[in-house]
Parts: structure tokens; sequence; C-alpha cells
């Protein structure tokens, strides 16, 4: 019995920080905020392979597990870097493979870095007023928001039947306005379909369910990343900063702010790795985790955000300390994919609990 | 990542399912788990390694080594089984673990077989009125005079005072020492004259607890664990197991499950509990954190077994986490059944034998009993964060 990740995921998890302690500092991650791009990042993400990582050793891929995708998403969130890594090599892969069509031309180029699939999932997660995606004949209309990834060469959609379909961003028919949120860390666009020539690549809701659960985990995950680098910096804050003569971190009232956060925080490191683990290995309890896993780690995370600027004290309100974008991302995970009531829900009806 | 206990376990698996299927009917079912039925189930317990498993047999246990994962599987079949799981208390769960490590051969041979054998109870004298989460304050004086030690005090918290054979108790014997540096550890007979004990009677109605007071009560010398001023270390050495097995994540699943079945039973307004969303939500928001608690602890077995593997922060942060999850898992029973989650001891109308207020508020006593959640806190941010700790103030002469 061994719960815990391999050497093979440590050294994994060792070479994506490194790279992104280099090239995804919060000074690279501002510059993509301002309008940049996040071009360079990708590309080197994927000299890594980490675009390959879930696509199959047949397609180009290294064939990977979920739980190989969630401790990356873990660090992504970490260093709240752009990149379009949920929908690309998350959830798109996993769709086509489990659609068992042959894509393989797309899945090898999805690996190389070269393909970048974003995801319009509003429709069949929870659709907000006028947003609305019908499919005649393999035709789409209607609109998606907040798609993420603003950049993608191709959109996975579902609509009103779950069912998936592929559209690439450049079909005439298909119009993308960027739409602005409070997380500048990645972008999100809202797509219209005006009869666009769709390709179905599954009609089985559970191809969709299979892809959904593991964009949730992943979420999840860039939410641990996000929220343990907030609670670093929170109690490196307060070791640092002196008030009244010594450190603030020597003050009940805020170290027990900081236990607090570690206590809520640490459990949520077990249940991301099971989470991941059951994905491949426990079909039959891993939507339920899954839907668990991303509800509770956008509470903790709500916690958590609070918490660690508040430790900050005003400094932990500026742009100068940039704690913000760690604030926002944990803030925009927990609406991405299922807020947490409904996944709640989600997770009640799936136990036969209710209708 | 690897969660199969292996085929060997499986068999061991089996063999505990087998053992509960022929002889869960003998085991006692509540009231009093102190008369003939709990010893024999308890002698039965043993003699099939079900509980004091690594006791060695000379002292009377089944003599097994350390395994943890059998351990493990134990507890989760008996809770599954909802049977009991043999005798408790403290003498069984502290003072024996604490006598294997740090007691002499003679007390070895002397305590243990009555006390797992469920013969000689034990209550435990620790805290004071001026010595809680500052234990190591505490002032109840022992001196020696001639053979004996004199013990003159008081203690607070004392469960099973009232009904304990025995004793084991810290008291100050170096009063010129520094404070963790003068303390001893010494066992002795409730039935010694001096002693009084006064119940305390709790908010859940018991009175488990007691005061208990020391009037020149006379202990013969050797009665000591360990040497003279170590009785802070004696009692240290299990005293973070405690903490760990205080709030375990398998408990909270049966109760959550219980919970469960409680909400599809109970209607308001002829619509079941749980198709109430308010409350099913709530249900749900808890149900999330004992699926986390559950796989934090995993993560705790998981480095016990593969040492390279480290626990983080997952074993820190138990008994703050565990504690505090089952008030509120047994507080929205309460919630959820309005009024009748109000009824107490004799009410008709009474849920689960009472046992969610009960447990509602025995598990208030233990996020403040065996170190404070405020005392978890500055554990998990000094020894676990690293953070500064607090600066002593000099006493006011």
């Amino acid at each position: 019995m061994q719960f815990g990740l391999s050497e093979e995921q440590i050294l994994l998890i060792d070479n994506v920080n490194r790279f992104l302690d280099d090239n995804s500092p919060l000074d690279r991650v501002r510059l993509y905020a301002d309008g940049g791009d996040d071009a360079d990042i990708w590309a080197g993400l994927a000299e890594l392979g980490v675009p390959a990582l879930l696509v199959p050793e047949a397609q180009g891929g290294i064939g990977l597990n979920p739980l190989d995708a969630a401790i990356v998403a873990e660090s992504l969130g970490a260093h709240i870097t752009p990149s379009p890594f949920l929908g690309t090599a998350v959830m798109a892969p996993t769709a086509l493979v489990a659609s068992g069509g042959n894509h393989d031309d797309l899945l090898a180029e999805i690996a190389a870095g070269t393909h970048r699939v974003g995801i319009a999932f509003s429709e069949a997660i929870k659709r907000r007023n006028d947003a609305r995606v019908e499919a005649r004949d393999s035709r789409l209309f209607g609109k998606s928001l907040f798609a993420f990834d603003a950049d993608a060469d191709s959109y996975l959609v579902a609509d009103q039947n779950k069912h998936l379909y592929l559209v690439p961003a450049q079909d005439p028919g298909l119009t993308r306005t960027h739409l602005t949120t409070v997380d500048k860390t990645r972008r999100t666009v809202e797509l219209t379909y005006n009869d666009v020539a769709a390709q179905c690549v599954s009609t089985d809701v559970g191809v969709f369910e299979r892809v959904l659960d593991i964009g949730r985990v992943a979420i999840a995950a860039d939410t641990l990343g996000a929220a343990q680098n907030m609670l670093d910096q929170a109690v490196e804050y307060a070791k640092q900063r002196e008030q009244f003569n010594r450190p603030i971190g020597s003050f009940q009232a805020v170290k027990h702010m900081c236990a607090e956060m570690a206590a809520q925080l640490e459990p949520c490191r077990s249940m991301v790795w099971f989470a991941g683990h059951a994905l491949a290995e426990l079909p039959e309890e891993a939507r339920v985790t899954a839907c668990h896993t991303k509800a509770h780690l956008a509470e903790v995370a709500q916690f958590v955000a609070k918490t660690a600027t508040e430790v900050h004290g005003g400094m932990g309100f500026t742009d100068l300390v940039g704690l913000h974008y760690w604030f926002k991302r944990c803030g925009a995970n927990r609406q991405w994919l299922g807020a947490p009531e409904f996944v709640r829900q989600e997770a009640a009806v799936l136990q036969g609990l209710t209708d | 990542m690897d969660l199969s206990f292996g085929p060997e376990y499986d068999d061991f698996r089996g063999e505990v399912v087998t053992f509960l299927a022929n002889n869960a009917d003998k085991a006692p079912k509540g009231g009093d788990l102190r008369g003939q039925q709990a010893k024999d189930w308890q002698k039965l317990l043993i003699e099939n390694g079900y509980t004091c498993r690594t006791i060695p047999k000379e002292f009377g246990g089944y003599g097994a080594e350390p395994d943890i994962i059998k351990t493990r599987i134990i507890a989760e079949e008996f809770s599954k089984a909802r049977v009991n799981t043999g005798l408790g208390g403290q003498g069984i769960s502290m003072l024996v673990p604490t006598l294997l490590e740090m007691g002499t051969q003679e007390q070895k041979e002397h305590f243990i077989r009555p006390t797992i054998m469920g013969d000689m109870i034990w209550c435990q004298g620790y805290s004071e009125p001026g010595a809680g989460s500052d234990l190591a304050a505490l002032s109840t004086a022992a001196v020696l005079d001639g053979d004996e030690w004199v013990i003159n005090g008081q203690k607070i918290w004392t469960s099973t005072a009232h009904i304990a054979d025995w004793i084991f108790c810290l008291v100050r014997s170096e009063p010129e020492a520094p404070k963790h540096k003068g303390i001893s550890f010494l066992l002795f007979d409730m039935k010694t004259p001096g002693i009084e004990v006064r119940p305390l009677v709790d908010m859940t109605g018991n009175a488990n607890f007691n005061e208990t007071f020391f009037t020149d009560v006379r202990v013969p010398k050797h009665q000591i664990v360990g040497e003279r001023g170590q009785g802070w270390q004696v009692a240290n050495a299990i005293l973070g197991h405690e903490r760990e097995t205080l709030a375990p994540a398998n408990t909270a699943q049966t109760r959550i499950n219980a919970l469960i079945e409680l909400m599809k039973n109970e209607t308001v307004d002829g619509a079941r509990l749980i198709d109430n969303p308010v409350y099913r939500d709530r249900l749900m928001k808890i149900q999330g954190k004992v699926m986390a608690m559950r796989f934090n602890e995993l993560r705790v077995l998981s480095a016990r077994l593969n040492p390279g593997q480290d626990p983080g922060l997952s074993r820190m942060i138990t008994k703050l986490e565990g504690t505090e999850l089952r008030h509120d898992l047994e507080g929205l029973a309460i919630d959820v059944m309005g009024e009748i989650g109000l009824a107490y001891e004799d009410n008709p109308h009474l849920r689960g034998a009472g046992s969610w207020q009960r447990e509602y508020m025995y598990f208030l006593g233990l996020i403040i009993g065996g170190g404070t959640s405020q005392i978890q806190k500055n554990i998990i941010s000094e020894r676990g964060l690293g953070m500064p700790r607090e600066p002593k103030f000099e006493k006011a002469s």
C-alpha cells in the first residue's frame, strides 16, 4: 500500500516547477494580464511533454494518468500560469480518446503543442440566461458563454444533449468575443455559432461525463496549488513583518489564521490525489469523488484566499504584492465547470439520494 | 499510488469477517461495559488478536508483530459490523503503552494483564485547576518521606476516578527544578487513605469526570515509572498518539451514513429531509469534508508504512479537524430534526438512542480536551509552519 506520489511523479513535478519558477514568475504573469500572450510558456511546457501527458503513446503522447495531469495542474495553479493546459492537455485528449473515433492527427498535434483546443461547456453545466447551443445535423446554432482559452485553434463544444462537437476557431460562422473577468491569468470568450459546420466527437453522455470529471479534478488541483501558494506567502510574510517590536507571526491572532488555513488545506492534497487516482482506477467512486473534490477545494480556497490576504494586511490589498492574482484565480476556479452548490447537488444525485 | 493491501491481507480481512459473523452475538451492546459479558468478550478478542494485538503474550496480550494494516482492517470491519471492539479506558489506551515503553519488567508483569482483562480500572491524574493547557505547570506535590511519597494537591477532569482501582498520576517531586524537569509519574491505589473523589457533572448530564483531592496520600517509593523528574517524558511518550486517535475518519464515515439514513426516513411537511435542498447541501458539504479526512488518513497510514514518504502536516491536523468535523456533523443531524433534535433521555421521540445530542456535546468536550483546538493551532503553526513562538512572560515577583 502506498498512497502518495511515485518517484516518477515527483520528478515530473520538479521539472515543471523548475521551468515555471524561471518562466512564469509574477512579472511574466503580469505581462499576460496586460495583454501579452502565453505562447512561449506553452512552447516551453510542450518541450517538457506537458501537452502530451494524457495522449496515448500510439498518437505520439506519453500516455500517463489523470493523477499525473492533476499534479501538473497543481503546479500551474501555484504559479498562476497562463496556459491552455486545462482544455488542450486535459479535457480534449480525454474526449478524443474516450470517443473511440480516429483522432490520431489532432492528438499528435495536441501532444506536440501545436494545436490548442478550447472548451465551451456552459450549455451543459449550467445554462445562464440566453446562452444556448443547439446542434442540428452537425451544424451548431446559438451561443456559449465563458469558453476558456481565447487563443484556441478549435473548440470542444457541448450542446444541449451533452453531445460533443469540434469547431475550428477560424470557421466563418463562429464569432469569438473576449469576455473580461477578474481573473487576468486566463482569458475567456463568448462563442456565437451561426450555422457552423461541426465535427461530432461523441453522442455518448458517458464521454461528456468523463471529460467533465477530469476537468473538475484538474481545476481542483489548480486551486490546491494556488491556495497553498497563498498560504506559503502569508506564512513567509508573517515571519518577516514586524509590528510592536515582534514578528506578527508570533501573535496568536495571526498564527492561528495560518494554522486554520493549513489544517483545512492539508487534507485537500490527499483528496486531489485520490480523485486523480480514482478517475483511472476506481470508476465506481470516481464521479462522486470528482464532484466533492471540486466543491470542497472551492470552499477551502475561498477561506484561504481571504485569510492569506488578511495576514498581509494593507499590502495584501495592493497590486504591488500581487496576491490578488491568486485570489482571483481561486475565485474563477470556483465558478468554472460548476459552482460548488451545483456540483454538490450532482454528488447527491449520483448517490441516488435525490432526483 | 497503490491502494491495495495485497492478497495476504484479503485473507486476513476474510478471517475477521468470519469471526464477526460467528461471534458478534456474544458482544456486549452498550450498557455496562465493565460487567462479566464485557470481560468475556475482551478475553475472546485477545485470544483472536482483535484487541491488545501487539501486547506480548507474557503480559496477557496476543503477542503479534506490529502491523498497522491488520490493525486498520480490524477497525474497519468491526466498525462496519457495528460490533463492540473490546474494553477501552485510559488504563488500556494510555498506561499500558506507557509501561511497555518505560516501565520495569516487574511493573509490566504486575499491571498489564489485569488491566487489559478489565480487572484493574485506571484513571489519569494529569490536569489540575491551575494546569490545563499549560500542563507542565502542575503543582500537586510529592515529597519523599523514608520509603514513601507523600502526596498533597488536587487533580481535575479525572475521568472514571469514581470507579477506578488505580491512578497514574503526574506530581511535582522536584520543586526546585525547571517546570518540565521536576515532574514524576507515579502509580497508586485509589483506596489509599487521603484520596477524595468528587464527581463533576458535564453538559451531557453524565458524571464521567471528577475532581480528585489528595491529602497526605502515602505511596510506596518504588511505584514510579521512569526516574524521578522524568515524568514529563514518560507522559509524552504516548500523548501525541492519543491526539491522532480521538476522532478517526472511519467513525465519521459511519456517522455520516447514519445521518443520510436519518434524512431519508424522517419527513417535514410530508417531504423527506433529504429532499430539502438546503439541508441536502449542508449534508453534502460535510460529506465532502469527511471524504477529505478519510483520504488524509490514508496518507498518514501510507507515511507510516513507507518511511521515505513525507506525511506533510497530515498527522498534525487530525485532532483539530477531526473533532471539529464531528461536532458539525452531529449538529447538522440536530438541525435537520428541528424540535425532535432536542429530544433527550426518556423522550419517546428520541432518534438514534439519543446519540446525536450526546455526540454533539461530547465532541465539543473533545475539541477542548486532549489539547484544545487553540493549542493544536499553536502546534500546527509553530512546529508545522515554523512560525515564531509566543514570547514568554516572566513571572512578576
